[in-house]
């Protein structure tokens, strides 16, 4: 079984529109989407629900008025600031350490379990794929990837499947490294510009302390193609694979808005060039090395 | 008055948003809280003056005091600590692993034996300038950390409140964009009319309407995709401040590192209006307060 992680550190660059793609063009995989907080994979793949399981993570301080004898230590131990001066709990701020109610002297304060999203288990015309929803301004989206990447490993080792192929979130924070940490592979998906190459390299150097091997693309190569090629003089030089230039298309708007992936969808250059990434990453053990 | 710029889906022109409001608008200051991908410097250009690291509190054990009793793990919602017991020849000691603590502070006040005290451990750093007017500070955190909302806490510390103040917020829905929007006086969220932009919107929505934060939309290359999202803003009475066309030409100096307004005087008077459309709708909403 071989874990491809898509990810691109600046948001937009075409994540999830690839991974889509690379679930239709690969065989026996599991998808997952580990963007849990602005998740989309699932209006590419259309997935019918087949299982959807609570996702209780952290908690939150109650305080409960009858008994609190308003001696204010809760908040001045707090370091979130998350309880007002009028004894409210901002269940937005804490972050539920549970201090409070160990040190209330009245046992005024207990500590609730959040229910922080769901994750889901659906069928789509490319096989299974997991995903999830993170609750409204909660937090652990790090634990929930967690959550959703076993889930996805049970099945492919369950149903002997060659792939998990992991859609993930931006950035390089918490979900990211709970999305790429033990992979075979990283694809990063980049654009020709300033920050995309800015961010690509901050999750490159994130995955590279994780010890992922890392693969390149550089999405929309036509933008500016100076900076393309100041990305592939970087690659070079970090001895990562270029293993695709995708050009600008208006028709993979046009696929999305469709519903489509883009292979399925779109002819012509962008759909070869999607094939043959597909072939290299998945032929070719040596970049999965 | 604070105006942050968000958006649910990455790559939608957060940054693009909120760069050309402040470089339009007179005594702003510039905040950049997306502190995983900071990309507002690439266009602003600030000259850095003051670089301050950034750190949180996490215990580190006297081993001399600690009777490794267990306490410290036991009042620990993070799992950041593990004890080994004393017997069979061992000493006892405490093991801490500082990413996964959020600094609370319960290991180190509960200690029955007083052998914890906190110690700094740096997750990133803070730096402040100057941009031509425009008063910058921007957070950027160091490879592998997970801490992203301490971090982004600590720009907003720098908050200065006789300016304008525009804050660019990290994409997504979660714990870092609850963070960096917090206390705004009103949210400009960044949009494009696609699927992607759409769903994402609409979790950025509930977001804001949990936090009570005013807010409205700019959609962003304008003249692609479908209708939805005109249709979503006009059907939940969301007020649209402004649109971008697809241009790529505006493509291109955003791959530069060329702010919009920069020698563009119709955009600079766009993005003002915006301003002031969004002070009058603060300055009503303050009176019905």
């Amino acid at each position: 079984m071989k874990q491809i992680v898509v990810v691109s550190g600046k948001g937009g660059t075409g994540k999830s529109v690839l991974a889509a793609s690379f679930a239709a063009l690969a065989k026996n995989k599991v998808m997952v989407d580990c963007d849990v907080d602005a998740a989309d994979l699932h209006l590419l793949l259309h997935p019918i629900l087949k299982e959807r399981h609570e996702f209780r993570s952290g908690k939150t301080a109650k305080l409960d008025k009858k008994l609190c004898n308003k001696c204010g230590k809760c908040i001045a131990l707090c370091r979130f600031s998350a309880i007002s001066d009028d004894l409210i709990v901002d269940s937005i701020s804490c972050e539920g350490c549970g201090l409070c109610s160990l040190i209330c002297p009245v046992g005024a304060i207990t500590m609730e379990e959040n229910l922080a999203g769901e994750w889901l288990v659906s069928d789509t015309k490319y096989g299974p794929f997991v995903h999830a929803k993170l609750g409204i301004a909660e937090e652990n989206s790090g634990k929930l990837v967690a959550k959703i990447r076993e889930v996805a490993r049970e099945i492919a080792g369950r149903e002997n499947l060659e792939y998990v192929i992991i859609d993930g979130p931006p950035g390089i924070g918490c979900p990211v490294i709970a999305a790429l940490s033990g992979v075979d592979c990283a694809l990063v998906v980049t654009e020709p510009t300033i920050s995309g190459l800015h961010d690509a390299r901050r999750v490159i150097e994130v995955a590279r302390h994780f010890k992922v091997p890392v693969n390149l693309i550089v999405n929309k190569y036509d933008i500016n193609k100076e900076i393309t090629g100041e990305i592939e003089k970087y690659c070079g030089a970090e001895c990562i694979s270029v293993i695709g230039r995708i050009g600008f298309d208006k028709a993979v708007v046009e696929s999305m808005v469709a519903g489509k992936t883009i292979v399925e969808h779109c002819g012509g250059a962008i759909r070869e060039e999607i094939f043959k990434i597909w072939e290299k990453l998945s032929a070719c053990d040596a970049y999965l090395v | 008055m604070i105006i942050s710029v968000a958006s649910g889906k990455g790559g939608t022109g957060k940054t693009t948003v909120a760069v050309n409001l402040a470089l339009s608008l007179e005594n702003t200051q510039f905040l950049d809280c997306d502190v995983e991908e900071p990309n507002a410097h690439i266009f602003l250009k600030p000259e850095i003056k003051e670089r301050i690291a950034a750190f949180i509190p996490v215990p580190e054990a006297d081993e001399a005091k600690c009777n490794a009793c267990g306490k410290c793990r036991e009042v620990c919602e993070y799992h950041a600590i593990a004890v080994i017991p004393k017997g069979d020849g061992a000493i006892g000691s405490v093991l801490v692993f500082p990413h996964l603590c959020h600094g609370c502070g319960a290991c180190s006040l509960l200690c029955p034996q007083k052998a914890i005290r906190e110690v700094n451990k740096e997750i990133g750093v803070v730096e402040t300038g100057m941009a031509g007017d425009i008063q910058f500070v921007h957070g950027t955190l160091n490879i592998g950390e997970i801490m992203s909302p301490s971090l982004i806490r600590q720009v907003k510390k720098r908050i200065n409140p006789f300016r304008t103040v525009i804050i660019d917020a990290p994409p997504g829905t979660s714990c870092p964009v609850i963070a960096a929007v917090k206390d705004s006086d009103y949210c400009i969220l960044v949009t494009e009319p696609t699927p992607f932009g759409l769903n994402d919107l609409t979790l950025a929505v509930e977001v804001l309407r949990k936090l009570k934060i005013p807010f409205g939309v700019v959609i962003n290359r304008a003249d692609i995709g479908d209708d939805k999202v005109d249709n979503y803003c006009q059907a939940n009475k969301i007020a649209v401040l402004l649109r971008i066309p697809f241009d790529r030409e505006i493509a291109r100096l955003y791959s530069r590192g060329i702010p919009l307004v920069k020698d563009n005087v119709e955009y600079k008077e766009k993005f003002r209006m915006m301003f002031e459309t969004i002070t009058k709708r603060h300055h009503e909403a303050d009176r019905c307060r």
